[in-house]
Parts: structure tokens; sequence; C-alpha cells
């Protein structure tokens, strides 16, 4: 490990401590993690930004039509580039209160885009597909098998219980008749699915979240105890003989 | 009694201590526990291999460090089993620190196989823009991506010479943390441009994906630590996940054991203030 890589993980194996500590109970040391954290994410998301979106999209171009400008007298850009460049510098003038207005045009232009370019696609992919995707679906399947003809029991079910789900989960949404009678059985089966959907979700949160105490962990262990802390005391001590 | 009690009052730390035991005991002491695994797994093994050589697949590296843990061994697992197979890597971000995590995946990854840079694979860096960029990835990899990550023109490259749009990639793969992420290529990907698309993410996000397996939109999905364990396995190439999926599982048997613990404490506890309140109970015989 050479001696930046060594620095680099003490810093952070410091610093994870640091904000493990708030475990315990609130602290100047998990203060101060946090503080840095939020700070360097900020700094590192405008400078990689800065440098990926605005350097090659708007300056880069505009440096190279003030090059051709003065060396040709002619102007060699892009229109698009400017208009585009502008309506970004509206959005700016939301810092000024009495100018603010002047960054709707910038907003209304990239929620105008954004939600045309998503129409199509969202309603194809979240909707048509998922519509037909339950649709097809049928309660009873029969498979051709090596045996001839079976009912395959584990798919049916397993379609039934969807076309089911679907169905009592999208009555429980519907508001416009009192949910009583069949209706309101419906609807409370529907409840039953969306808790048991509730619980897979809360699960798979819990299983994120352990493993990224899991990642914290095996980093203290791996890198920072076996190889930043043991192993340059290891190499000490065989250098001096005592090993 | 006093221990129901105990329980039901619990201080926190006390569960912080007992998961962290729970986490690091197997880490240093691993069990070497099997795992499982589904269909959602193979389905993306399966696509792979049946790839011809050659074949041009697209990684997108849609995550930063905090999903690291999670989505960084399912990115080595499938990049090894992408190169064991020969097929050609085009790696890209929508995330900002995508790039360079693709950048120390392959330095991992890349020593176990001959690779040479700009034949076997390329990366292709950082673009801003999410379903904007793969839309505009449907018309021209060269009009979004002039340059590859090093600043080097992609034009040069024997890897792109065959890749003029998405229609020229066999296989999507979409490791992602969040939004611009899965459902982005979902959508324009696979809706707009029939691409096969299949995806990593953290397990946290992984059920709201599952109705896209089920419509054939996602070709797989590999969800949290335990899909890339999953993955490891069917490559039989037992790495960081395999490893931390030990501590995983012994985590969760403790807190189902102190939900066990909080459920029944809390029956017991108010079954006693509701006999308090009401007095001691007589029994219908009595009653009557």
């Amino acid at each position: 490990m050479d001696g930046l890589t060594l620095l680099g993980t003490w810093i952070a194996a410091l610093l994870t401590l640091c904000i493990l500590s708030f475990l315990y109970k609130d602290n100047p040391f998990y203060k101060f993690a946090e503080y840095l954290f939020v700070g360097v994410s900020a700094g590192l998301w405008i400078a990689y930004n800065f440098h990926n979106l605005l350097v090659p999209n708007l300056i880069d171009p505009l440096k190279g039509a003030f090059v051709v400008l003065l060396a040709e007298g002619r102007l060699d850009f892009r229109w698009l580039t400017i208009i585009a460049g502008l309506l970004g510098v509206t959005m700016l003038f939301r810092f000024f209160p009495k100018a603010a207005w002047v960054s709707r045009y910038g907003i209304a232009f990239s929620v105008g885009l954004g939600a045309g370019l998503a129409f199509i696609v969202y309603l194809q992919a979240n909707c048509i597909y998922q519509i037909w995707g339950t649709v097809k679906l049928s309660p009873i399947v029969i498979t051709e098998g090596a045996g001839g003809r079976h009912f395959d029991w584990q798919t049916s079910i397993s379609n039934t219980l969807l076309i089911v789900g679907v169905v009592s989960a999208l009555v429980y949404f519907y508001f416009s008749k009192e949910h009583k009678g069949v209706l309101g059985g419906t609807a409370r089966l529907g409840i039953w699915f969306l808790m048991v959907s509730f619980g897979a979700a809360f699960g798979y949160t819990v299983m994120a979240r352990i493993s990224l105490l899991i990642g914290r962990m095996d980093f203290l262990i791996e890198d920072w105890l076996k190889l930043a802390v043991i192993a340059p005391i290891q190499g000490a001590l065989t250098s001096l003989g005592l090993l | 009694m006093e221990l129901i009690r105990w329980l039901a009052d619990i201080d926190r730390r006390i569960i912080f201590l007992v998961i962290a035991v729970a986490v690091v005991l197997p880490l240093i002491f691993p069990l070497g526990m099997r795992v499982k695994v589904t269909p959602q797994t193979e389905s993306i093994y399966d696509e792979v291999e049946n790839l011809p050589a050659g074949s041009n697949v697209l990684v997108s590296f849609d995550y930063d460090p905090a999903a690291a843990p999670e989505v960084h061994p399912m990115a080595l697992a499938f990049l090894r089993h992408c190169f064991a197979k020969k097929h050609k890597v085009i790696i890209m971000a929508l995330w900002p620190v995508g790039a360079q995590l693709a950048v120390s995946a392959m330095a991992e990854v890349g020593k176990e196989y001959d690779l040479e840079y700009g034949r076997d694979y390329v990366n292709l860096g950082y673009k801003p823009g999410g379903d904007i960029v793969i839309k505009s990835l449907g018309v021209s990899f060269r009009e979004v991506f002039p340059k590859d990550m090093a600043g080097e023109p992609t034009t040069g490259l024997a890897i792109m010479a065959k890749v003029r749009n998405l229609k020229d990639i066999d296989l999507v793969m979409d490791l992602s943390a969040g939004d611009p992420g899965i459902p982005g290529w979902v959508r324009v990907a696979n809706a707009l441009y029939q691409r096969k698309v299949a995806a990593g993410c953290t397990a946290v996000s992984a059920p709201q994906f599952f109705p896209y397996l089920q419509t054939g939109q996602l070709v797989g999905l590999l969800g949290g630590l335990k899909g890339a364990a999953e993955y490891e396995s069917v490559i039989a190439h037992a790495d960081k996940a395999s490893r931390r999926m030990d501590a995983q599982s012994i985590a969760h048997l403790v807190i189902i054991v102190f939900i066990i613990f909080a459920n029944v404490s809390y029956f017991i506890l108010r079954r006693q203030r509701e006999e308090k309140r009401e007095g001691p109970r007589t029994g219908p015989a009595a009653s009557a």
C-alpha cells in the first residue's frame, strides 16, 4: 500500500468511525464528518458537472467561436448553443427575488422538454406493457412436457394471485363509490395485498441497510485494520528485526 | 415479567451492539453459507451465455460510492462473465462518479483476462441527461460520446467501429442506485428501441422493478448484495458478495429474533395493562 492510499484509507476509516459514533449519541465528531460529507459532495457535484456539462457543451464551443471570430472575422457557432446557455442563465435569476420570474422561462422549457420526451415512453413502458402483462395472464396454465400435457399448478397459483392482487388493489383506490358489500370486501383484500407488498419492500430496505453496514465493516476490517494498521506495524517490526 | 419489561424498554444502543457483533463475527470467521440462485439471476446468466462471442454489451454504471457495497460486486461479477465469454464491453455512466467506479472495476477485473483497451472494452465516461442521453444513443453513440473518458476520440477505437447506435447493442446491463437508471433504460432502450435490458440495483429499489420482470421488459434483475452473491455463484467465482452474505444472513436472523421479542413483549404487556384496567378476569361462568 503506497503512502497516499495509506493516508486515504486512514482518513476514510476515521470518518467512518466518526459517523458510526452517532449510534451512541450525537457528538462533535459526527457533526464534523456529516458537514464535511455534505460540503465535499456539493463541491464535487458542482465541479464535476461544470467540467462535464458546461465546459464541453457551452464554454468550449463559445471559446472556439471566439477564436474563429478574431482570426477570420466570421461567426461560427450553433445558435442553439447560445439559446440553451441563455435558458440556463435564466435559472440563476432565482437568487434575485425581484427578477425571479425570469427563471420561469428556463424551468418551463426544461419541464416541457422532459414531459414531452417522457410522456410517450412512460405511457408505453409503465402503463401499456404493465396492463398487457396482467391481461395476458391465464389463471389455468397447461404445459406440454415429455409425458404429455399437464396442469402447471405453480404458475397457475402465481398468475391467479397476480390477477386478484392487481384487481383488488385497484379497487381499493376506487373512491367514487362507498366501500361496502362486494366492493368493500375486494378493497379490504386489496389492503392485504398492499400490506404484503409494503412488508416485502421494508424487508428489502432492511437488507440494503445491513449491506451498507457490512460494506463499511468489511472496509474497516480488511482495508484498514489488516492493510493499513497491522501490515505497516508488521513491516516496521520486521525491518527492526523484531519479527 | 421483569425480563419482558426489560426487553420492551431495551436501550437501542444494545440492539446496535448486537447487530454490529452479528455483522463483524461472520466477516472475521466466515461460515460459507450457501446462496440459492433465483430465476431472475439465472436469466441474466443465460442471456450472457447465449450471446455469440464478440457480442456488444453495454454496461451503464449508474451508482455512486454510497451504493457500492451492494452494486459494485455485481459489476465485477458481470464484467468477469462478459470477458470470459469474449464479449465486447462498452462502459458508460449516467451518474457522475459511475465512470470512476468503472475504472476501479476494470482495474480489478482487467488483470484476470487478456484485454486490450479500445478492442475488448471502452470506458466512454459520464454523460449527464438521463433519458435524453439514452434516447440520443438510439441515434448515434458518436454524437453523444465523441470522446472516451480519457479524452481520446471514439472514432479511432476498434470496438466502436461496429457500434453506431443502440440497435448495435446486444444486451444492456444497467447497474443502478436510483434515478437516472433502470426506469430510463426500460422506458427508452427497451420500450422505444426494443433492446434487451438486464439490471442490477440496490435492495431498497429492487421491489419496484419486479413488475418489469414479469412483463419481460427486464431480462433479469440482481437485487442488492444477495443478487451479487447469486451472480458470483452462477459464474463460480466467489468474491466479496459471497463472503459478505454470511454477515447478511446472521444479521437478518438477529433482526428477526428482535422483532419476535418485541412483538411478544408488546402483546404480553398490553394484555397486562388491559387486565389492570378491567380488574381480575372472572370468566364466563362467574359472569353468568
